[in-house]
């Protein structure tokens, strides 16, 4: 098997504010390979937006990366580096972000400057990590606008933001992602603000462009849904940690937390014949007041024993690929 | 379904809302905006009607209407009150606007901004009653009553807002609506703010109260799996016009408007084994709604089975219990899910 594009290791972050001490991120462990698809979900506050975040050390002001390695390999020179350990303002970091790492936003409005067009913005993310000419550069906006499926990309370019819909919106953001040749892309709720039928059709054009670029895709989301028909591997995220991790298939047919499971069946079905939903008891814990043990004990209909209250458990082998962190199974698995 | 005016408890027709469009240095009228253009539907007591669209098809403009929140520009919306006598909810000066309100509540989409941060919930819940003059004796025992309605426990009503999460933020929205025993309720996409394991609980509560208060509700929403499980009946808005509406599980199995169709399978079901949109991914312009003109079928340009007659004549809504607007719907075999 080769190096992982991106491997992350027991990676934990603390922000202090006034009011308290937040973990957001308490070891979370995961990696992605080169032209791998991969999803987080997980609820509001659960840490997925932190994660990436670190990944690309946006963090806000108050927040540090207290343990744990990012390994990535960079696209420079094939070399693996700790983006952990690299300062957030340093070249190498710039050459990462928007270069290496792409990242495309639940709100593409936010993304782009009101006041330039379309074209000039995209045109800057290219000559930030390219040096073309400006005849090149307009050629490679054009290329990228038609990549992305906007229709007529000559006059398209010289549109400014607010004249494109938000489904052409979002696409054009995706072509100012895929600007820097980038191998990953994180794209956060991509489709979570555009109607139904937009949302079907910019995740389809992540797929494709996902396996015609060979792009690793990091797609965090909250909806299953969109988790179902986007990626091969899913990883579970509940307060700061990844409760499970599976191929798409293994986590939906037979999740082995209880968390997992539980959300699955408070979602209610698309299709056939209506069956009754079982909610998730309680709300998620303050952020400020993280459980001992497993996060989820204060709400899991499943508890072992006093040790789910004291310690969170190991990560198990429940499938081919597919682990979780539940003393369901490391009893069975005769600890 | 029923077109009797006599079992309804609400009956709209026609209903209309056009917004004028200022554009110049004189802002002159140019024209006008027809968020909603000719709804009629009518909602048997008991019942939940699912009114789903995009944004910007008119179902939030046409809930808002209804309990007047919003003038109408035209139609009749006709409400039957709790003593048998049936208003026009359009046709009634402000005071009797007011009176009749009281039979009629909204629950807001979003838990966080829709309360007063500033009160503490018992008032919160209480304000409603205090506004029709119930005293405070008798609205504090009511607000005891109503918190364990909804599943809050009424120890916590001295608290504030900011103490509660989501989703019990939504049970006191819930409470307040409920406060003065209103017959309908129009709640405009309550739990599309909240994660789905809460929204789970609100979803169980609606159809609790449902059953144990006969409770009516109009229920807008996006989320068609939302909309399965909740709902008995289902209107499709499309750009101001409700395009097709049935019984909920003959509009899911059996739909007869290309647009329900589309939507259907645009959705993403939470399975990876269940088909999602297999074929006709170009099309990248056509997948988004264009201004409707007057003439023909405002879905038409997004249609795959238009034909002449779809720009050049506006269809009408048809059928028994099963009411679809498409000049092809016996012709078309869709797919449901």
């Amino acid at each position: 098997m080769t190096a992982p594009l991106l491997d992350v290791h027991d990676l934990s972050v603390r922000i202090t504010r006034d009011e308290g001490v937040v973990r957001p991120l308490n070891g979370v462990s995961f990696r992605i390979n080169t032209g791998q698809a991969v999803g987080i979900v997980g609820e509001s506050g659960c840490g997925k937006t932190m994660t990436s975040n670190a990944l690309l050390q946006i963090l806000p002001p108050a927040a540090e990366i207290t343990s744990g390695h990012i390994r990535y390999r960079r696209k420079l020179d094939e070399r693996e580096i700790d983006l952990a350990a690299l300062d957030a303002h340093s070249d190498e970091m710039h050459q990462i972000r928007g270069g290496d790492i792409s990242m495309i936003f639940q709100e593409p409005m936010t993304a782009f400057s009101p006041v330039h067009t379309i074209g000039n913005q995209i045109a800057e993310m290219i000559q930030l990590h390219d040096s073309l000419s400006s005849e090149a550069t307009r050629q490679r906006v054009v290329e990228l606008l038609h990549l992305v499926g906007i229709p007529d990309p000559q006059d398209r370019a010289d549109d400014y933001p607010f004249q494109l819909s938000g489904g052409m919106r979002q696409r054009a953001m995706i072509a100012m992602a895929l600007a820097s040749n980038p191998r990953l892309l994180i794209a956060d709720e991509p489709t979570t603000a555009l109607d139904v039928t937009v949302q079907a059709r910019v995740l389809k054009l992540i797929q494709r462009l996902q396996r015609e670029l060979g792009l690793a895709l990091m797609l965090i989301t909250h909806d299953l849904g969109v988790i179902a028909h986007t990626v091969e591997y899913v990883y579970v995220m509940y307060m700061g940690r990844i409760v499970e991790e599976g191929p798409v298939a293994a986590i939906f047919d037979s999740p082995a937390h209880p968390y997992t499971a539980a959300l699955l069946q408070s979602i209610p079905s698309l299709t056939g014949k209506r069956r009754h939903i079982e909610p998730i008891e309680g709300s998620v814990p303050s952020a400020y007041a993280l459980p001992e043990g497993c996060p989820f004990h204060t709400r899991c209909t499943q508890k072992v024993g006093p040790a789910c209250e004291q310690q969170m458990p190991a990560s198990v082998e429940v499938g081919p690929h597919h682990h979780t962190r539940c003393f369901i199974h490391t009893e069975k698995g005769g600890d | 379904m029923s077109n009797g005016a006599t079992d309804a408890l609400l009956q709209v027709r026609g209903l209309k809302k056009h917004f004028p469009v200022h554009r110049g240095l004189l802002q002159r009228q140019t024209g006008w905006i027809k968020a909603v253009d000719g709804v009629s539907f009518s909602l048997a007591q008991g019942k939940i009607l699912g009114l789903v669209g995009e944004s910007g098809c008119g179902k939030t403009t046409t809930g808002r209407m209804i309990l007047r929140a919003l003038d109408p520009t035209a139609g009749e919306i006709l409400f039957r009150q709790q003593d048998g006598q049936v208003v026009d909810m359009a046709q009634l000066g402000r005071r009797e606007v007011v009176q009749a309100r009281r039979q009629m509540q909204m629950i807001f989409q979003d838990p966080y901004s829709s309360l007063n941060p500033r009160m503490p919930v018992r008032d919160l819940i209480a304000e409603p009653l205090r506004s029709y003059g119930w005293s405070a004796r008798d609205s504090h025992a009511r607000v005891g009553e109503l918190m364990e309605r909804v599943g809050l426990d009424p120890r916590y009503a001295r608290r504030y807002p900011h103490a509660f999460s989501g989703g019990q933020r939504q049970r006191i929205g819930i409470a307040r609506a409920l406060a003065l025993s209103p017959s309908l309720i129009v709640a405009d996409e309550p739990v599309s703010a909240l994660d789905v394991s809460v929204q789970a609980q609100i979803l169980n509560l609606l159809r609790q109260l449902q059953t144990d208060l006969d409770l009516t509700l109009l229920f807008i929403a996006h989320d068609l799996s939302v909309v399965r499980y909740l709902c008995d009946e289902v209107a499709v808005m499309y750009q101001g016009r409700i395009v097709e509406q049935a019984a909920t599980e003959t509009l899911f199995t059996q739909p007869l408007h290309p647009y329900t169709a589309m939507l259907l399978e645009a959705a993403p079901a939470p399975d990876p084994h269940a088909s999602w949109m297999e074929e006709d991914e170009d099309a990248s312009e056509a997948g988004e709604p264009t201004p409707a003109d007057d003439q023909g079928c405002a879905f038409a340009p997004r249609c795959r089975y238009q034909s002449d007659l779809c720009s050049q004549q506006m269809p009408a809504l048809e059928g028994e219990s099963h009411l679809a607007a498409c000049h092809h719907k016996d012709e078309l075999e869709l797919q449901g899910v």
